[in-house]
């Protein structure tokens, strides 16, 4: 067991956990913030995205120790971001989810695609969300929101 | 009503509707927003449907799962229209198990066959009717006037001279009123909501992180466990080597558990990753003696072999033998491959129990409360009713949270039998869910068809070779019948084609594989062996696709007809114009009472198909969300392209099964779903009928079908590990 | 005259000696590249060294899961960034690999077609030593290369697996790789004939 400083959705937070741990975990479980979702353990699906240093992460891989002090954002805190506003808006608005578990890990890297390519061609949208797995299948809808919050965020309402 | 082609326990509505409404008037209970985690404390009283707060706000108990098919807002909008509530203030609920809350058609509480809407659209219609009656009544009584001089908008009822009221201020003297025998329901045209593209209510908080399942649930005290299940199914614990796992801090317990079949090692821990860790580091020995090793290699030969002669009889009509008569020419002689599928829904399988002695508290995702329930109290030594079983909001099912042994419930529960008043949360990795079975079966099929001159079947004979989903269970006596489970044999030996001389027959080997109903069941197979053999038909007549099904339908196969016409006019612009190297796929068929027509327009972009749009024409009686319907069919046939995905299948090998995780077993993707996908309704004033699992049967025969065009091959053998 | 004939014939000795020893020397260096090539089409190196717009993992060298793609410099794209995943070390916990830096080598550097199959021991040799297309490095600019930058030295630390098992390593030793590709840079970084 070690204790690890961590800045969470722009708080200060300290664990005292097992090194080895994966970051979701110590996000679950430790600080109690479940909006990041366990789909596999294997960062096959995505379920666990997060922001770390502002670079999309899948949780479930990067063990805490592995942390440094770069800044952790979650589903939890995204909406603090003009951008991430935007993507959770289109989302609704578009009625994007099903079952909804694979969301918000859908949701961390469109804005990780937004925040880096306002104008994302279709290609674009393919090989960044093309690690998100939806079961239920929501793809053509998570598409169209990704084209509304990229309309919205040019039009200046990011 | 009429009765379900399943036959199923036929209740008439005059018993159904005896269903009592009653107004639960909770001063006490706090403000709830949707999505906002529930309180342990709150209590269910059984018989209540709708809850008037004092704030104005409408709770709705929806008497289903929500596990992504938006039911959790079009019953509630059902209920919330003939009531005339105000949208903005409803909230819909996930009821927990009890009596009131079982599917009416089907007797047990339950979200399975598509059920959803067909079964219980009238219900909470008369449901919310009876409500409005209510409230109006009590106005009435207030302003001595009569009901039919009032009228009800948005919750507020209006008196005949400017008086009006809210439904929260009338909800007390309205519980005390009778509910009414009848109720006259609104005239479609009076539909507020019903009809329309209503939004789901739980998009937000599951866009923002708050909305919780039930792998998120965190109750005071609460451990973790994870179960180490044998390498073959039913395998027993031999010995247990734990002492290097009990060193890995956080762990509580290390103790063996009865399974549904053989026995495991349950691992308790503070938390998943100790659990997890100290479960790597169990040395168990299994005792593997007696038990089959299935193997998919020898599988194949035993079924294949199976497939050759006929088996128990699903169907058989008109000359039996037409067959004979038709030269080797004219025949067309076909054998399908299909293997073991694992459902494997985003959200990992979970339960928590906390058993107190003298009662029990279960909280899960489940499609099956009342068979979980009954499961959880026999492992518990108790009567169903001391266990409070809740539902949780769930991350995807497919007819995986629908299980006869319950086995998930049931390892929870020995766990939180051995810890007596702490909540035990089991969870299933990844791991644990594409390797621990309850797979859609592995099917052969052979079939020999006689074409006529004509082009069209003169003979079709078919051998289905496939485990029984449901011999040896509870449900055997209404499905399976002369040896043939209808689970597996739907779509074929009923199927709306009109073939007059038709032999449909089945064989069930017995396989030590545990077997599940997927997300359209006996469609998912069938559909692909029919609707290929359809489409080469008509490629051998020269008929366009549409013209030659249209055709060779029965005329009162009312739906395919429908949805063909409509598919035929959607489609008219582009499908006779697709660029070079596309081509379409056509494909028709009716499941679960909803008729569905498919084009699609696939290329083969780096050897996989690429599928750049897909046209649904979709008859499902009236529309209660066409919003709703739209979703289910676009993402529907996202789930149904499981079946071609290259890595989409589950393979034993001496009885172990050889994929591990999504690395393994490879669901689609972006990338393999369609870029495009259109939705079209035929209006209709039919009664509902589901939408959950229709859209699945067609996507992968259209695509198969579009992909023959393309290469000139037969694709017979799922999955589709090479196209060109 | 007997001294004139013996200083010829002891130049002829000198020259055919000088001969003999010049196809030794390039032979010599070719056989020390052949021994370079098996640890660059080893698993560990080629796995990234790929022609197409995927890495590839495993000594089976499947695609990488999860639909990884090259990205415009190789370091994935902005949804699927191989940084985000792969840490400034090996994770060994969660069975994934890092080191500094991590990210695809350029398609100049490819080692395999666009079928996945390596090339050939030919090809790569005269890739390797076209200062056109590796960034302008000669034979001792490579011996560098070989032996200080970390995600080639990652090759002989490359973790666990998830399952806990390691994860094999190249068929030399960092130190005989670097003996190796000592000599054949010595030897002129002489290339096999052939295609």
């Amino acid at each position: 067991m070690a204790t690890f400083q961590l800045t969470v959705n722009g708080q200060r937070r300290e664990v005292n956990v097992d090194p080895s741990t994966p970051l979701l975990w110590v996000l679950r479980e430790d600080l109690k913030m479940t909006g990041t979702k366990f789909g596999c353990g294997i960062s096959a699906c995505g379920a666990c995205t997060v922001h770390v240093g502002g670079v999309a992460t899948r949780s479930c891989i990067v063990p805490i120790s592995h942390l440094g002090d770069r800044p952790i954002i979650t589903i939890e805190g995204i909406s603090n971001d003009a951008v991430g506003r935007a993507v959770q808006d289109a989302w609704v608005d578009q009625d994007v989810v099903q079952c909804g578990y694979c969301q918000s890990g859908q949701i961390m890297s469109a804005v990780a695609l937004l925040k880096s390519t306002s104008r994302p061609t279709d290609q674009n949208i393919e090989e960044s969300m093309g690690g998100n797995l939806c079961r239920c299948g929501t793809y053509p809808r998570i598409r169209a929101a990704i084209k509304s919050a990229a309309a919205q965020i040019n039009k200046g309402g990011a | 009503m009429e009765v379900n082609r399943r036959g199923f326990l036929r209740v008439s509505f005059a018993a159904a509707g005896g269903l009592v409404v009653s107004l639960y008037l909770d001063r006490t209970a706090p403000a709830q927003e949707v999505g906002m985690p529930r309180q342990p404390a709150k209590v269910y009283p059984p018989d209540a449907f709708v809850n008037i707060r004092p704030d104005g706000m409408i709770t709705i108990q929806v008497n289903r799962l929500e596990f992504g098919q938006g039911v959790q807002t079009a019953l509630p909008m059902v209920l919330a229209d003939e009531m005339d509530a105000d949208w903005n203030n409803v909230i819909g609920e996930l009821a927990p198990a009890a009596d009131v809350y079982k599917d009416p058609l089907f007797g047990i509480q339950i979200v399975g066959g598509s059920g959803s809407i067909a079964h219980s659209y009238q219900q909470y219609r008369e449901l919310g009717a009876k409500t409005r009656a209510m409230l109006v009544a009590a106005a009435a009584d207030r302003w001595k006037t009569t009901p039919d001089k009032c009228r009800t908008e948005a919750g507020v009822v209006h008196g005949p001279s400017g008086q009006s009221a809210t439904y929260a201020e009338l909800a007390g003297e309205a519980a005390r009123k009778p509910v009414p025998a009848t109720v006259r329901l609104k005239n479609p045209s009076e539909f507020r909501l019903v009809g329309k593209r209503v939004k789901r209510l739980d998009s937000r908080p599951k866009c923002d992180g708050s909305l919780k399942f039930g792998l998120d649930l965190d109750l005071p005290g609460m451990k973790v466990a994870l179960v180490a299940h044998p390498p073959v199914f039913g395998g027993r614990v031999k010995k247990v080597n734990d002492g290097e796992a009990r060193r890995v801090e956080g762990v509580r317990e290390i103790f063996e558990i009865p399974l549904a079949k053989g026995s495991g090692v349950a691992v308790v821990a503070d938390k998943y990753w100790p659990a997890k860790q100290a479960r790597s580091l169990l040395n168990i020995e299994w005792d593997l003696s007696g038990v089959e090793a299935a193997d998919s290699t020898e599988l194949w030969t035993r079924y294949k072999q199976l497939g050759q002669t006929p088996g128990n009889v699903a169907g058989a009509r008109g000359d039996q033998n037409a067959l004979e008569k038709v030269a080797a020419g004219n025949r067309i002689v076909a054998e399908y491959e299909f293997p073991f599928l694992a459902h494997s829904p985003m959200e990992p399988l979970n339960t928590t129990v906390r058993f107190d002695g003298d009662r029990a508290e279960v909280w899960a995702g489940s499609q099956f409360q009342t068979v979980d329930q009954m499961a959880v109290a026999e492992v518990l030594g108790l009567k169903p009713e001391q266990v409070t079983f809740h539902t949780e909001m769930a991350g995807g099912g497919f007819g995986r949270r629908a299980v006869t042994d319950s086995h998930v419930q049931r390892e929870a529960s020995e766990i939180a039998k051995r810890l007596k008043g702490t909540p035990v949360k089991l969870v299933w990795s990844r791991e644990d869910d594409v390797r621990g079975g309850y797979y859609r079966p592995m099917h052969f099929h052979r079939v020999e068809i006689g074409v006529g001159a004509d082009g069209f079947p003169v003979a079709w004979n078919h051998v289905i070779v496939g485990q029984s989903l449901l011999m040896g269970t509870p449900f055997e006596s209404m499905l399976v019948k002369n040896g043939v489970d209808e689970t597996a044999t739907e779509g074929t030996a009923d199927t709306l084609y009109n073939i007059t001389n038709m032999h449909v027959s089945v064989h069930h080997p017995k396989v030590n594989v545990p077997v599940l109903w997927w997300r359209s069941v006996g469609h998912t197979h069938n559909a692909f062996v029919m609707e290929t053999l359809i489409d080469e038909l008509a490629t051998r007549a020269k008929m366009d696709p549409i013209a030659y099904r249209r055709k060779l339908l029965k005329p009162d196969a009312k739906k395919p007809l429908s949805t063909l016409d409509l598919l035929d006019k959607q489609t008219a612009a582009w499908r006779s114009r697709l660029p070079k190297g596309h081509a379409l796929g056509i494909s028709c068929h009716e499941s679960f009472g909803t008729g569905v027509a498919c084009a699609v327009d696939v290329s083969i972009e780096n050897k996989r198909p690429k599928i750049h749009r897909a046209v649904l024409a979709v008859d499902c009686g009236v529309a209660v969300n066409p919003l709703t319907i739209e979703s289910q069919f676009q993402a529907g046939v996202g789930f149904g392209l499981t079946q071609l995905m290259a890595k989409g299948a589950i393979t034993l090998k001496n009885g172990i099964v050889e994929q591990r995780n999504f690395d393994g077993y490879v669901p689609p993707y972006i990338v393999d779903a369609p870029v495009a996908v259109d939705v079209h309704i035929v209006p209709s004033a039919e009664a509902p009928t589901g939408c959950g699992e229709p859209p699945v049967p067609v996507i992968s025969p259209a695509v198969v079908n579009a992909l023959a065009r393309l290469t000139g091959k037969r694709y017979r053998s799922l999955p589709l590990v090479s196209i060109v | 005259m007997p001294g004139l004939r013996a200083s010829l014939s002891l130049s002829a000795i000198i020259i055919a000696a000088a001969l003999w020893a010049a196809p030794s020397r390039t032979a010599q260096g070719v056989a020390a590249w052949e021994q370079v090539y098996s640890v660059l089409t080893s698993p560990r190196c080629i796995n990234c060294h790929t022609a197409t717009n995927y890495p590839q993992q495993g000594d089976d060298r499947h695609r990488h899961v999860a639909n990884v793609v090259r990205g415009p410099e190789g370091k994935g794209v902005p949804g699927l960034n191989c940084a985000g995943c792969h840490q400034e070390t090996n994770a060994d916990s969660t069975g994934v690999p890092g080191g500094h830096n991590w990210h695809l080598a350029p398609l100049e550097m490819r080692w395999q077609d666009i079928n996945d199959r390596p090339l050939s021991s030919a090809a790569v040799c005269r890739q390797l030593t076209d200062r056109s297309r590796n960034h302008n490095l000669d034979g001792p600019g490579l011996l560098k290369h070989h032996e200080e930058e970390p995600l080639v030295k990652w090759a002989w630390n490359p973790g666990l697996k998830p399952d806990g098992t390691a994860r094999t390593l190249p068929p030399l030793t960092h130190e005989q790789f670097i003996a190796a590709t000592r000599r054949w840079v010595e030897a002129g970084t002489p290339c096999p004939t052939g295609k």
